[in-house]
C-alpha cells in the first residue's frame, strides 16, 4: 500500500490522492473503535472537523509552522475525545451511537457560533507554510510526501495498537464484555482509552486535511460527515485493517467523479448503505479476506 | 410589564414557540420509543418520515385539492404504509443481528428519501397555508395566541396521552409489552408477533408523519426539515430514557420549554442547551430521567 501511494501521483491527480489519504486515515481511526471494540460512534466528525478548525486557525492567525498546527489540532481532538468518551461510554450499543451523535451536534453549533471559526464561511485561505520552517509545502509536490508520511504513520500506529496485548483486550471486550470484565479488566477504562486514541487519529486526519485544502469548514463537523465515515468503513469492511482505506478511496472517487449529478450522490450513498447492511456486511476487503481465508 | 427585565410579550411568545417545538419533540420521540420498544431499532428514517408527512400533505393539497383535515388522516396512513413496506422487505432481515445494523440501514434509507425529495423539489421550502378554521388568534391579555398554534399543542398532547393510554393501560398494549420481553412466549399464545411488529413500525412512522402534517403550516415544507430535528429528538430520547413512553412525552414538552426560555435569556446557547442538558443527565443518571438501567 505504501508503494502504491508513493507511485500513484505519477498517474493520478495528487490533490485527489491526498484527499483519499486524509479520509482513509479518518476511516481507519473510526474503524479502530467499531471494528475492534464494537463501539459505533456516530459523531466522529466532531474530532475531524474541530481539529481542522484548530489547525487552520493556528496556521493562519497564529502563524505557526504546519507540523505544530497539525499537532495542536490533534491535541485538541484528543481532549475533546477524552470528554466525549467519558460521557458516551457510560452507555452501550445504540445509546452510545446516539450520545456521540448528539455531542457532535453540540460541537457543530459551537463551530457555527464561535468567533474564531468564521461561521458559515469557515476559515479560508489557510497557508500551508514551511515544514519545520524549511521545506516549502505550497506546491502539491511538497505537500504530498508529508501527507503520505502522516497517513502511513497513523496506519502503522493503528496496526500496532490492534496487534498489541492492549488490542487483544479490546477485541475481547468486543466479543464478550461481561467476560472481559469478569477476567478483571476495567473494560470502561479500556474503552475510554480506545475512544481517545480513535479521536486523536481522526483529529490528525482532520488537521492534515485542513492544511491540504487550506480550508476548514462546517461540512467537516456536520453530522453527515459522521455518516460518511461510517459508510466508508462499512463498505470497505468493518474490523479489517485495509477495509477503511479501500472504502474511503471508493467513496471519495465516487464523490469526485459523480459530483455533477448533485443530489443523486446522496441517493447512491444511501443505496450503497442499504445494500451493504442487507447483503454485504463484510464489506469489500472483508469478502476478499473471507475468500482467501486470511485476515487483511 | 416585565419579568426579569424581559417584556412579558416576548417571554410568553418564546414560551409558546418552545411549547410548539416541544410538541414535535414529544410526538417524534414517542414514535421512536414505540418503535424501539418492540423492534429494538433506532429508526434513523424518522426525520425523513416526518418530512414525508409534510410533503404528502402539501401534495394532497396542491395536486388533489385535499385539505388539511383530511391530510391529518391520509398522510400518516400513506407514510405508515411505506413504513410497513420498509419493515417487511428490509428491517425484518436484521432482527437476529446486532442492533447497530438497524440504525445503519435506516440511516441509508433516510439518505435515499431525502435525496429523492431534494431532486424533485430543490432545497427551498414550499409554503402550506394554515387551514381556514384556525386562522386568526385570541388575545389572552398578556399575549396574542394564534389559534393554529394552540391547536397543535392541544392535538399533540391528546395524541401522546392516547398512545400512552393504549400501551400502558389496554390489553393490546399488554400484548405489545409482553412481546418486547419475550416474543416467542407471546407467539406461543397464538398471537401473530411478526404482524404486530410490522404494524407497530407502521404506527410509529405514522406518528412521525402526523407531526409532519401539523408542522407544515408552521415551518416551510422542505426536504431538510427532518434531518437536523431528528438529532435533537435523539438527545431528547437519551435524556428521557429510551424505554419510557411517559419519559419521551414529558421530556419532549419540557425540553421545548427550556429551549424557549434559553432563547429569551441567553440566545447564544439556545441551539446547544438540549445537548448540554443531555451531558448533565448522562453524568448523573446514565439511563435517562425515566429510564431503567439494564
Amino acid at each position: 500500500m505504501a508503494a502504491f501511494f508513493a507511485i500513484a501521483p505519477l498517474f493520478v491527480y495528487p490533490v485527489f490522492l491526498m484527499k483519499v489519504m486524509c479520509f482513509a486515515l479518518f476511516a481507519c481511526a473510526f474503524n479502530l473503535l467499531i471494528g475492534y471494540v464494537g463501539l459505533l460512534s456516530f459523531g466522529h466528525a466532531m474530532f475531524f472537523g474541530m481539529a481542522g478548525y484548530v489547525s487552520a486557525h493556528a496556521a493562519k492567525v497564529w502563524g505557526v509552522t504546519p507540523e505544530l498546527a497539525i499537532l495542536l489540532g490533534t491535541f485538541c481532538s484528543a481532549v475533546l475525545g477524552w470528554v466525549a468518551g467519558y460521557l458516551a461510554i457510560k452507555r452501550q450499543g445504540i445509546y452510545f451511537a446516539m450520545i456521540t451523535l448528539a455531542l457532535a451536534q453540540m460541537v457543530f453549533f459551537f463551530a457555527l457560533q464561535a468567533p474564531f471559526t468564521g461561521g458559515e464561511d469557515g476559515i479560508q485561505g489557510v497557508p500551508r507554510g514551511n515544514l519545520f520552517g524549511i521545506f516549502d509545502l505550497s506546491t502539491a509536490a511538497g505537500m504530498y510526501p508529508v501527507v503520505l508520511v502522516i497517513f502511513l504513520g497513523g496506519f502503522l500506529m493503528i496496526w500496532r495498537i490492534v496487534n498489541s496485548p492492549f488490542g487483544q483486550i479490546l477485541k475481547a471486550i468486543r466479543e464478550n464484555e461481561p467476560r472481559a470484565l469478569s477476567l478483571g479488566y476495567d473494560t470502561d477504562r479500556y474503552k475510554h482509552v480506545a475512544f481517545v486514541l480513535s479521536a486523536t487519529l481522526a483529529g490528525l486526519a482532520g488537521g492534515t486535511k485542513a492544511l491540504v485544502f487550506q480550508l476548514a469548514s462546517l461540512t467537516d463537523v456536520h453530522w453527515s460527515m459522521s455518516g460518511e465515515v461510517v459508510l466508508m468503513t462499512l463498505l470497505g469492511g468493518l474490523g479489517t485493517l485495509f477495509g477503511p482505506v479501500v472504502g474511503a478511496a471508493v467513496i471519495v472517487s465516487m464523490q469526485n467523479y459523480l459530483a455533477q449529478l448533485g443530489a443523486w450522490v446522496t441517493i447512491v450513498q444511501g443505496v450503497i448503505f442499504v445494500i451493504c447492511v442487507l447483503a454485504f456486511r463484510r464489506g469489500i476487503v472483508g469478502e476478499i479476506a473471507n475468500i482467501i481465508k486470511k485476515p487483511l | 410589564m416585565e419579568i426579569f427585565g424581559v417584556p412579558t410579550q416576548v417571554l410568553f411568545g418564546q414560551l409558546l414557540i418552545g411549547l410548539i417545538n416541544g410538541s414535535f419533540y414529544a410526538l417524534l420521540s414517542l414514535g421512536l420509543a414505540v418503535i424501539f420498544g418492540l423492534l429494538n431499532i433506532i429508526n434513523f428514517t424518522h426525520g425523513a418520515q416526518y418530512m414525508m408527512g409534510a410533503f404528502v400533505a402539501y401534495l394532497l393539497l396542491n395536486k388533489l385539492g385535499i385539505g388539511y383535515w383530511w391530510s391529518l388522516l391520509i398522510a400518516p396512513i400513506i407514510v405508515g404504509a411505506t413504513g410497513v413496506i420498509i419493515e417487511r422487505t428490509m428491517l425484518q432481515r436484521l432482527y437476529k443481528l446486532d442492533h447497530l445494523y438497524g440504525l445503519l440501514l435506516t440511516f441509508g434509507i433516510a439518505l435515499i428519501i431525502q435525496g429523492l425529495f431534494r431532486n424533485e423539489y430543490g432545497s427551498s421550502g414550499q409554503p402550506y397555508r394554515v387551514p381556514a378554521e384556525l386562522t386568526g388568534g385570541t388575545n389572552l391579555g398578556f399575549m396574542f395566541l394564534p389559534n393554529y398554534r394552540a391547536w397543535v399543542v392541544v392535538a399533540s398532547l391528546i395524541v401522546c396521552l392516547a398512545t400512552w393510554f393504549v400501551i400502558e393501560r389496554t390489553k393490546l398494549g399488554a400484548y405489545l409489552r409482553a412481546a418486547t420481553e419475550n416474543p416467542s412466549l407471546v407467539q406461543a399464545f397464538g398471537i401473530n408477533v411478526p404482524r404486530m411488529i410490522t404494524l407497530t413500525y407502521g404506527f410509529g412512522v405514522g406518528l412521525a408523519a402526523l407531526a409532519g402534517v401539523m408542522a407544515a403550516p408552521i415551518y416551510q415544507v422542505s426536504p431538510q426539515m427532518g434531518s437536523d430535528l431528528i438529532i435533537v429528538v435523539f438527545a431528547v430520547v437519551v435524556i428521557g430514557g429510551m424505554g419510557s413512553i411517559m419519559g419521551s412525552i414529558v421530556t419532549g414538552f419540557g425540553l421545548g420549554l427550556i429551549e424557549g426560555l434559553t432563547k429569551v435569556f441567553y440566545p447564544e446557547a439556545s441551539n446547544t442547551v438540549i445537548f448540554v442538558i443531555m451531558a448533565i443527565v448522562l453524568l448523573l443518571r446514565p439511563a435517562g430521567l425515566f429510564g431503567t438501567q439494564k
